[in-house]
């Protein structure tokens, strides 16, 4: 099946031969791998073909340098090209001088429309706003009731007039009223329906004519195939659209259909649709996005995440406990409480390059179950123990076993790998020597993890770490993920752990 | 073949639909034919031939694929006419889809058993709107239905089934929102017995098959179906939005792994969506495709039938090729 694309293009360049300059030929043979896995990424073919023909006229008679092999080049060459075409700046909300500010979303049926005015009122609202969402699909069954709902849920004012209204009436109806309540934006759902429904298209024609939206925001979903440009397309000709929310992308759709649409209508991409919740909804990243299309994981956004929950400060400390050996439970507890709240260890894994694919495969599944039991053992402690752990003998053991409900076992276990894991640092610590400062997650997760290193250098520090054949990151840790973490139980295969969504 | 064609159904012709659907395809009709009004069979067909069938889903593996089986053919048969290479390519794309379609089961409708199938799917692929298509197509076989609100996470969709429900005039079980899924489709399956029901339609919360967690929880509502009826539930369809891309083809395997998917349903085959993911999923899984989505009616429902879908999306009636 799918294999990334940097082991396709190494072995490309493996059979070329290293050379000290790309050549036509060479160009060739690697961009018709490229080519195959933005196609595998339902990226428009006609798009394909224009990116594909721009790529090629950097690419023939770069030299090649040194740090970089050919694949890595190329690679480079290919993402940059991309981010390009993604756009490289991002495009914030347009606003109206005239409040209210007038937010139209429209797109396919169950593309996410109605969610996501929910979502953006709910994002806006953070930002100090006051919005009101209004229900305007009065087609399909039930949506006014879905958006009352969300309304309710979270507390963000909804106007409607049921399903028997014109909806058109049912927004001018609607901005009169946030007028009245200086209620600012306003935010429409409208129904959705098909770029060939001649009928639906003039009903929004209408809307837009009446009230002059600010935005006019196309909801699309990221696993749409080819298609997604001739609906952009349509929906741009009738109504120019302003920009595109991209949907669903907690998923593992590679998203070309952003690439197609952007290229295609040249709007830009506002926002991105990562889950169901109604804070699910991020700022558009177009590096991400291109990793991603490229299939090579989402490793910067792990970064962001992890240096949102870490201070510069703090890693640095971290690091020089880690690399001066006296690191101790009580680091390693803080730093399993940042890691948590980062968000669900699965998650977080499956931004990693190959793993995502490698634990979906493999059915492994990591339960943060585990990080409270581990935690717990910890907090059975005294703050003596944790400083030294040497001086917990068998009453001690017995006492945080029962104190932290779990076995003297998994005391054992606890203690026996993190005396394993002082080891391994204080060797690191005399290995990495002097100046070796780089902050970021190095000091976070200590020896041994592919994203050591990461926190200095995007695309480059992920290209030497990720692309080893197999697509998996390096070292013996990489089979077994929890592995990976200064955490010292292994992981365990196909753990279940229930939870309720939220 | 032991179902009906397919934009024909059984009770009620509508040729209203297939001339709808015609209206919208024209383009590609237009494409393909115009493809093969060349003199002779050369790289340059084969090449077009590729980019059409990748712009319309099939996905880079099961295009070459296919593109194979034609190079093949032509060389062995000898066919130098374009015309005859075009109905070979026709052919083919029956042939592929028709593998899957044998591994169709056969429906046994059982009197005081309810037959009972489970609709799964990623969010907004359309299994509500499937569901209520079901009942009514089953209704018009003269079988007793009942739906059960199995989806109690999304806002307003036990709403939205009992809408349906009451417009079909069929009974819905439901709970309230945020209920345990398990529970409602227990109620389902004894209200199911004890009313004796013929077709019990449940409706599942969309999710998207990389969250565990909501995969094992569709193992669950299995089990929960096994307990009344162990082998039941005797239809597991999968609905598969066509214009899906190559995801379609990772949701058919994921689901198929959770939730022992038996059947699949491509929808909102009414815009130009070509549906070429259901060529990659019954290459690949050979999981047979039963039925299609090709409009807003609830009428809109129809049996799958290879050849007719190959020609209604691909090559049109004569007159237009």
């Amino acid at each position: 099946m799918f294999e990334a694309l940097t082991d396709r293009l190494t072995d490309v360049f493996q059979r070329i031969g290293r050379k000290g300059r790309l050549t036509e030929q060479d160009v060739d043979e690697a961009l018709r791998e490229v080519r195959r896995a933005l196609l595998e990424a339902d990226v428009n073919y006609r798009v394909v073909k224009d990116f594909i023909a721009a790529v090629r006229e950097q690419a023939i008679g770069e030299d090649v340098l040194r740090s970089l092999t050919p694949a890595q080049q190329v690679i480079s060459i290919v993402h940059k090209e991309l981010v390009r075409v993604l756009g490289s700046e991002r495009v914030p909300l347009t606003w109206a001088s005239q409040p209210p500010t007038v937010i139209l979303l429209v797109g396919l049926q169950g593309s996410g429309k109605t969610t996501h005015v929910a979502k953006l009122g709910h994002h806006l609202r953070g930002e100090g706003r006051q919005p009101l969402l209004v229900a305007a699909d009065i087609y399909r069954p039930a949506a006014v009731e879905q958006l009352r709902t969300l309304g309710r849920q979270h507390d963000l004012p909804v106007y409607d007039e049921g399903t028997q209204a014109k909806p058109v009436e049912i927004v001018k109806h609607a901005i009169k009223l946030a007028r009245e309540r200086r209620l600012d934006p306003v935010i429409v759902d409208t129904a959705g329906r098909l770029q060939i429904d001649e009928r639906m298209m003039q009903e929004l024609e209408e809307i837009k004519a009446a009230v002059r939206p600010s935005e006019i925001l196309l909801v699309a979903d990221a696993m749409t195939g080819q298609e997604a440009v001739s609906v952009a397309e349509e929906f741009h000709r009738r109504l120019q659209l302003t920009g595109l929310i991209l949907t669903k992308m907690d998923g593992d759709a590679r998203g070309g259909a952003a690439l197609s649409i952007r290229s295609v209508v040249g709007v830009p991409i506002k926002f991105i649709g990562t889950g169901e919740r109604v804070d699910a909804l991020e700022p558009f990243y177009p590096e991400r996005l291109a990793t991603r299309i490229l299939g090579m994981g989402d490793v910067l956004s792990l970064i962001e995440k992890a240096q949102q929950q870490i201070s510069q400060e703090e890693s640095e400390r971290l690091q020089e406990k880690v690399l001066t050996g006296t690191f101790n439970l009580e680091d390693f507890l803080n730093q399993l409480q940042q890691i948590k709240r980062m968000g669900p260890l699965t998650q977080l894994l499956e931004m990693l390059p190959g793993v995502g694919q490698a634990l979906r495969q493999q059915q492994v599944q990591i339960s943060d179950d585990e990080y409270k039991h581990i935690e717990a053992i910890i907090l059975s402690m005294t703050p003596e123990e944790r400083r030294h752990p040497d001086i917990i003998n068998f009453s001690r053991r017995r006492r945080i076993a029962r104190g932290s409900g779990t076995s003297m076992a998994e005391v054992n276990q606890l203690l026996s790998q993190f005396k394993q894991m002082q080891r391994v640092m204080a060797q690191l610590g005399d290995m990495a020597g002097v100046g070796r400062r780089r902050g970021g997650l190095r000091g976070l997760l200590g020896g041994g993890n592919p994203l050591a290193g990461l926190g200095d250098g995007g695309l480059d520090a992920l290209m030497g770490q990720g692309m080893v054949p197999g697509g998996m990151p390096p070292g013996p840790s990489a089979r077994h993920p929890t592995a990976q973490r200064p955490k010292p139980k292994a992981g365990k295969k196909a753990k279940k752990h229930k939870k309720k969504r939220h | 073949m032991i179902f009906s064609r397919f934009f024909r159904r059984q009770t009620q012709p509508e040729p209203k639909i297939e001339a709808g659907l015609r209206k919208s395809r024209r383009g590609i009709f237009r494409d393909i034919a115009a493809l093969f009004e060349r003199s002779e069979i050369d790289e340059e067909l084969y090449d077009d031939l590729e980019a059409l069938l990748i712009q319309a889903d099939l996905g880079v593996e099961t295009t070459l694929a296919l593109l194979d089986n034609l190079r093949q053919r032509v060389r062995r048969e000898g066919i130098k006419d374009p015309a005859e290479a075009r109905e070979a390519l026709r052919d083919e794309m029956v042939a592929q889809l028709e593998e899957a379609t044998r591994n169709r089961k056969v429906k046994i409708y059982q009197r005081g058993v309810p037959f009972v199938t489970l609709v799964v799917g990623v969010n907004g692929t359309g299994k509500t709107t499937t569901i209520a298509k079901l009942a009514r197509y089953h209704q018009d076989q003269g079988r007793s239905v009942m739906l059960v609100a199995g989806d109690t996470f999304r806002a307003a969709a036990i709403d939205q089934l009992k809408v349906w429900g009451e417009r079909l005039g069929v009974p819905v079980i439901s709970h309230a929102p945020g209920a345990d899924p398990g529970a409602v489709v227990f109620d389902g399956m004894q209200a199911a017995f004890n009313r004796g029901i013929d077709i019990l339609l449940i409706d599942t919360a969309g999710r998207l098959h990389t969250k565990y967690n909501l995969m094992e929880e569709l193992k669950k509502i299995r089990r929960v179906i096994q307990r009344h009826v162990p082998e039941a539930p005797q239809e597991v369809l999968l609905v598969i939005d066509a214009t899906t891309g190559q995801n379609g083809l990772v949701q058919a395997r994921m689901f198929t792994e959770a939730a022992g998917v038996t059947d699949i349903a491509i929808a909102k085959l009414d815009g130009t969506a070509k549906g070429g993911i259901a060529f990659a999923i019954a290459r690949e899984l050979g999981t047979p495709i039963s039925y299609v989505g090709t409009g807003e009616k609830v009428t809109d429902l129809a049996e799958f039938d290879p050849e007719t879908y190959v020609d209604a999306l691909f090559f049109g009636d004569d007159e237009e090729a």
